[in-house]
């Protein structure tokens, strides 16, 4: 299956996601193969029910957001080069590459481009800010039930209130990647893919 | 009554002999001496009729094990029992050799002889496979599958590399002239060097589990641990057949059929195994008039594989090994319910009590002049090498495998591993098999395992905690300073692992599908009663999950109502909130406080936000008061996130116990979520049928919603229940059903009655919405597309395990419907039930 999979994919194409995205032809054919096994459509494209078949995205607290991260604003449908742009977000730092930086502008990987992925997650208006009711919705998210809407409240607010600068109530990306600077984000958002 | 009785039986009490006449060679004589009494004593009666006779000689060796059992229960619990400072700084299992040095010691004193000896039949026929069993059994089967290839690499390579090198350095050593004049060869090195190459599973279970590591690093060091002693036997065995062939005689030929002869030992032993976990299964199939006893066939069977492949020169270890994982699986669901209690009682007895006493032995066994030859180069090269090469071999087969590995093996985890090298009772029980007469040195050799043990159980373990704690507090040091870092973090690792499932990092793995679909399609079918089947049924034991969490809601409705109100325990958190705020507040805002005692008795009620959103954004001319609250705000804040947050994978810890089988929290914790994301899912899939809102803005609809819901208890999600029922109800008049999912259905064996769905699919009061609504909703696409899961089908789905660990993403989008419908029958439940508790 593997092998047919990556027949349909074009020699032109996996050098424009190579550039694009910094993998290797292997990981291209690879993640192809599986990007064409969650395509039960058939058509070319994933869609948010395709997403949703993984089982372990189910019993992720974020799946939903996740999923919702891979679809460009108001689009039902990624294809396998929205798919690959999305997963560059998680790929590792390299040595080497940290030098081509300077040179050919910001590349996927690169850790603003990480936290703009995270932070994306929390902005579902898309406004560049995280407002308390968004930080609230991802808060209840990730906890138990167990706590009450009073207490989150009070966590949303005091998580406001160490990242906000300018006192709007609001946190803004920058206010977001200046409160995560001592975090090691290049190395907590990076997963290794099979070559 | 003779003197000398009374010495041997007060002896006995106090001192107690384990297993069967061959510990005790050196009572042989006090036997005889007790027999000559008792003849003597037969005589004097002959006279008249004996009222009672006093037979010790008839009980004595029963009479000893039990004693010895007794002492040992009694020495278990007395080390639990030790005051905190003691046991959180030294580990139960080297306690347990300590206490053995002070019975040791009372036992020589009286016999000015070790009359008690741990010896090796005993350890390998008597002690050793219950706990070997007990470890198999409860193997944690998806991660030791997962992480097999790392295990087998570190057990198979590891332990020769150990072995080896040990034994060559040690060769080296002995002849650059360090270790003076010692009869031993280049092969009795070897041999020394493969028994003492044995990672102790017992050592390293009972230190592992009290120093809490993640379960990637727990199962490589376990699995480790328990096939590398199997390992070791076999190359033991190797080696041994050398030492006996003479190191003249061996050529290529003979170390090619040494090499061979451990592929086939090994491999056969598991083989063995299997087989047998293939006979238990089956027969565990059949047990269900004689429940009673069903639950020792685990034992015996076990056991028997264990026996069996002894006979047969096969490796018993790795035999009873993959016996207790393969079978677990089968048995657990064939056996009734009360049985698998039972099992698991039985086997944490057996594998505890045996553990008890074969610490408890090291330590006796330790006392006595006999065997103790000093030879400080070897003991001390010895220590040295085995600890170097442990650290060695580790960071080496780490770095081979981190080049494979997709979650590559941190450094931390290394070190923890290679000083977790702890080593026991089996070494010590296969040095004390050596023949004397092939190997001069033997004596030398037990009492440097000894030392080994003693060393690496005792200090090793007891330093094991603190090393892991300094790790831990380093890594830990420079992060989580803030919420919003704490919280970012677990994000990240969210996000990390739903990326990994996206790519498809197990999903993807063809063989595993294929395996699973086997597995489910034949292995089961063969081994597991079609009952079974069914009660294995995730689907089930959701509804189940369900139903529970419903009433539990009731009731704590019920008590928030009632007078019965905070008794329960998780709302501790909240009074410690009000206490706090009480305190720091009551200067600054004294009308909220009256609010507070208001609130007495319904405390969840009691707003915090508005306190925190009135007094932070406001000047306070009281700047420490303001710090100071802070603080309390930020631990409270801190504590709570840290409590509730929900873990990721890696996170979790590992499941199996030693002692006990704990109520795993990330099960609940999966059920929750998963719960949630299906009711998120259930939301925005009516509202993009209902073509009301544009699919953006449906997320954050019904993620509000879902959140007011999980507040208030689910009640006010009723109105919408039916909907979901409409598209079923239009598939199944109208049988369209869609090819693509056919075709997997079909694959998934036979159908079952489950009357779980019935009632609520054919209940006649859903009909009027249905109708209703079915007329005035045309569905749209995606409703159309849904159509095929009809109830109908859901009953042929039934008899599939739907699993976390399942990777066909087929069946879990079609649980996921499912378990939406069964999530509606409890809240319909909920409606009709509530005037109860008003």
């Amino acid at each position: 299956m593997g092998s047919r999979a990556s027949s349909l994919l074009r020699e032109e194409d996996i050098d424009e996601i190579k550039k694009e995205t910094g993998f290797s032809h292997s990981q291209i054919t690879r993640l192809y193969s599986r990007f064409h096994s969650l395509d039960k459509g058939e058509n070319g494209a994933l869609s948010r029910e395709d997403f949703q078949r993984i089982p372990e995205l189910a019993i992720n607290p974020l799946g939903d957001r996740i999923i919702n991260a891979f679809f460009p604003e108001g689009e039902d449908q990624v294809n396998f080069r929205g798919f690959m742009r999305t997963l560059a977000h998680f790929r590792p730092v390299e040595d080497n590459e940290k030098n081509k930086d300077m040179i050919s502008g910001e590349p996927l990987n690169s850790r603003t481009n990480k936290l703009h992925f995270a932070f994306q997650l929390y902005d579902l208006d898309r406004d560049d800010k995280i407002s308390r009711d968004e930080l609230l919705q991802v808060l209840r998210m990730m906890v138990g039930v167990n706590i009450s809407d009073e207490q989150l409240g009070s966590i949303a607010d005091r998580t406001i209130q160490e990242a906000d600068t300018n006192g709007d109530m609001c946190i803004s990306f920058s206010e977001f990647t200046k409160v995560l600077e001592k975090v090691d984000v290049e190395q907590k958002m990076s997963i290794r893919f099979l070559h | 009554m003779p003197s000398s009785v009374y010495l041997c039986l007060s002896r006995a009490v106090f001192l107690v002999c384990f297993v069967n006449p061959l510990i005790m060679q050196g009572l042989s004589e006090d036997v005889n001496e007790i027999q000559d009494h008792h003849h003597h004593q037969q005589k004097e009666n002959l006279t008249g009729l004996p009222i009672v006779t006093f037979r010790w000689h008839h009980v004595q060796t029963p009479y000893l094990v039990i004693i010895w059992v007794f002492v040992a229960g009694l020495a278990k619990l007395s080390v639990v029992e030790l005051s905190h400072h003691v046991t959180s700084v030294f580990p139960e299992s080297g306690l347990l050799i300590m206490l053995g040095f002070v019975l040791g010691g009372i036992v020589w004193g009286a016999d000015m002889a070790q009359t008690f000896k741990l010896i090796p039949p005993t350890f390998f026929y008597y002690l050793l496979p219950q706990i070997i069993l007990d470890a198999s059994y409860f193997m944690p089967n998806k991660l030791f599958f997962s992480n097999l290839g790392a295990i087998l690499i570190y057990a198979i390579f590891g332990t020769c590399w150990n072995a080896a090198t040990v034994g060559l350095s040690l060769w080296g050593c002995y002849e650059a002239g360090v270790m003076g004049d010692l009869d031993i060869g280049l092969l009795q090195f070897l041999l020394f060097g493969s028994l003492i190459a044995a990672v102790d599973p017992v050592a390293v279970i009972a230190v592992f589990e009290e120093v809490h590591v993640n379960e990637v690093l727990f199962i490589l060091v376990f699995g480790e641990s328990l096939l590398n002693d199997g390992v070791t036997v076999v190359l033991y065995n190797v080696f041994d057949a050398f030492v006996s062939l003479g190191g003249p005689r061996i050529d290529a030929a003979e170390i090619f059929k040494g090499i061979f002869s451990f592929v086939v030992v090994a491999f056969g032993g598991s083989f063995l195994g299997i087989v047998f976990a293939i006979l238990l299964s089956l027969l565990t199939r059949c047990t269900k008039h004689i429940q009673i006893i069903e639950a020792g066939f685990i034992f015996v069977v076990g056991y028997l594989s264990y026996l069996t492949a002894e006979m047969l020169s096969l490796s018993a270890i790795l035999s009873i090994t993959f016996c207790g994982i393969c079978c677990q699986k089968y048995v657990n669901a064939n056996m009734d319910e009360k049985s698998v209690t039972t099992v698991r009682h039985a086997m944490k007895l057996l594998a505890n009590g045996s553990e008890t006493m074969i610490f408890l032995f090291l330590g006796i066994t330790a006392i006595d002049t006999e065997i103790w030859v000093w030879n400080t180069g070897f003991i001390l090269l010895t220590l040295l090498f085995v600890f170097i090469y442990r650290i060695i071999g580790t960071f080496l087969f780490t770095w081979m495998l981190n080049k494979f590995r997709l979650v590559p093996i941190e450094v931390i985890d290394q070190v923890v591993m290679s000083y977790g090298g702890l080593r026991g009772a089996v070494a010590y029980g296969l040095a004390a098999m050596l023949d004397e007469d092939k190997i001069p040195e033997k004596n030398l050799m037990i009492s440097t395992t000894l030392i080994v043990v003693y060393f690496t159980v005792i200090l090793q373990g007891i330093t094991m905690k603190p090393l892991v704690q300094w790790l831990k507090v380093k890594r830990a040091a420079h992060s989580d300073l803030k919420l919003i870092e704490k919280l970012n973090n677990r994000a990240f690792d969210h996000i990390l692992a739903a990326v990994e499932d996206i790519c498809g990092r197990i999903g993807d793995n063809w063989w595993t599908r294929g395996w699973n679909r086997f597995e489910e399609n034949y292995i089961s079918w063969l081994l597991m009663k079609s009952k079974a089947r069914k009660n294995r049924d995730y689907l089930f034991n959701i509804f189940h999950k369900l139903n529970l969490e419903d009433a539990i809601n009731y009731v704590s409705e019920g008590e928030r109502q009632g007078s019965l109100a905070f008794s329960r325990s998780d709302e501790a958190a909240n009074v410690d909130f009000k206490k706090q705020f009480g305190s720091e507040f009551a200067d600054v805002m004294p009308n909220i406080m009256v609010d507070v005692s208001n609130y007495e008795l319904g405390i969840e009620h009691f707003s915090v936000t508005s306190i925190v959103k009135d007094t932070i954004p406001s000047v306070s001319l009281d700047i420490h008061g303001q710090d100071r609250k802070n603080a309390m705000d930020d631990i409270n804040a801190h504590h709570l996130l840290q409590q509730h947050l929900y873990r990721s994978r890696k996170n979790h810890r590992h499941k199996y116990s030693r002692s006990h089988f704990s109520i795993n929290q990330n099960e609940d914790e999966v059920q929750e979520i998963f719960q949630r994301t299906m009711r998120s899912r259930l939301e925005s899939f009516k509202s993009a049928k209902m073509g009301v809102n544009p699919a953006k803005k449906i997320t954050k609809h019904h993620k509000k919603e879902l959140m007011h819901k999980m507040s208030n208890g689910h009640t006010d999600s009723t109105g919408h229940l039916y909907e979901d029922e409409v598209d079923r109800a239009v598939g199944r008049e109208a049988g369209a059903i869609n090819s693509t999912f056919m075709r997997d259905m079909y694959t998934m064996g036979a159908g079952i009655e489950n009357p779980v769905f019935l009632p609520d699919m054919d209940s006649p009061a859903h009909s009027p919405p249905w109708l209703m609504e079915t007329e005035a909703v045309a569905p749209s696409q995606r409703a159309q597309r849904r159509l095929p899961w009809t109830p109908n089908r859901l009953r042929r789905l039934a008899p599939m395990r739907i699993s976390t660990c399942s990777t066909d993403s087929f069946l879990m989008a079609d649980v996921s419907l499912t378990l939406e419908e069964h999530d509606e029958q409890p809240q319909t439940d909920s409606e009709e039930m509530r005037p109860v508790f008003d």
